[in-house]
């Protein structure tokens, strides 16, 4: 089983980096770009084959490293 | 005689420079830990250097906290050893959960190396003591993720509690967005834990410790440690 881990900051949290990349495009000549937001995207491969208990160990991967959760959201999907 | 202890990451650079000014400030016998080692030796002090912890990967400190080692060094300091963290030392120890908050990218992207002004705001610390209150220093900073971040009931409970050790500030000790290196909350250059044990700062004192280096500001650090084995 494999899980998709999307890594995001939190609303709210400055992301110099997204902003960097905003005026980037800008400058490219795209207009219209109203904001960026940079995050991470994980993928990790289980051997568990039972979907409650991937979940539980997503989470807790997330909850312990994954993710910074003072400043950081995760979602995830699974998928066989 | 100070017994201090210097855990070394695979990608720590500024080890060896916290051990000679260990040695050369206050006499220290300096052990150095290795990552992968399951404990500290008995130690007075531990001090988590800076450095370039495993690469930074996924984020500055987040391996590094989850290594052996550390393991260790959060159960020392738990029980009331002091431990000090210094530029990715102090990522270090928000990722291990010793101290609150988050040092996120410089709000200008860029590594910034260069000397800044601090003023110590809080000399009732195992690291600060030796300094005197309002006191403004001059120490170097080096590094890209040096802007605290946390939330604004952590930063009220770190400012009610006095636990902000350290602000970015001129060299008059005027605290302003103008003195603010990285983009920090409240200028915040370091704090420390509920008893004034665990000290994270991201200035580097240990490479302004003798006139050589170009000034002896971080020297009280260093002698602090000491005043406070002493006392």
């Amino acid at each position: 089983m494999k899980a998709r881990i999307k890594i995001t900051l939190k609303n709210g949290v400055l992301d110099p980096q997204g902003k960097a990349i905003q005026s980037a495009l800008g400058s490219l000549g795209f207009s219209g770009v109203n904001d960026v937001r940079q995050g991470k995207y994980i993928e990790v491969e289980l051997a568990e084959n039972n979907e409650a208990a991937a979940k539980d160990a997503i989470e807790r991967m997330c909850k312990d490293l994954l993710a910074n959760t003072v400043i950081e959201n995760y979602s995830y999907e699974l998928v066989a | 005689m100070l017994r201090a202890s210097v855990i070394v990451f695979p990608g720590s650079n500024c080890d060896r420079d916290v051990k000679v000014a260990l040695e050369r400030t206050v006499g220290a016998n300096v052990s150095m830990v290795w990552h992968n080692d399951a404990s500290v030796p008995a130690s007075d002090i531990i001090v988590i250097p800076g450095g370039f912890s495993y690469g930074d990967y996924l984020r500055c400190g987040a391996m590094a906290a989850h290594s052996a080692i550390m393991r260790d060094v959060v159960a020392k300091a738990k029980a009331g050893t002091p431990v000090l963290g210094i530029c990715n030392g102090f990522q270090i120890v928000t990722e291990a959960g010793l101290l609150p908050g988050v040092l996120m990218r410089n709000e200008s992207l860029r590594f910034t190396c260069r000397d800044v002004h601090l003023k110590v705001e809080q000399t009732d610390t195992v690291f600060t003591n030796a300094y005197s209150k309002g006191q403004v220093i001059k120490v170097p900073i080096a590094h890209a993720e040096g802007n605290y971040f946390t939330s604004p009931e952590t930063l009220a409970r770190l400012e009610g509690e006095g636990r902000i050790v350290m602000r970015y500030c001129d060299r008059t000790g005027k605290i302003d967005q103008a003195a603010n290196p990285n983009g920090a909350l409240a200028n915040i250059a370091g704090i420390c834990d509920e008893r004034r044990r665990v000290v994270a700062m991201m200035p580097h004192p240990e490479r302004m410790y003798e006139e050589a280096l170009g000034g002896s500001d971080g020297r009280g650090v260093f002698e602090s440690a000491v005043g406070s084995l002493v006392g």
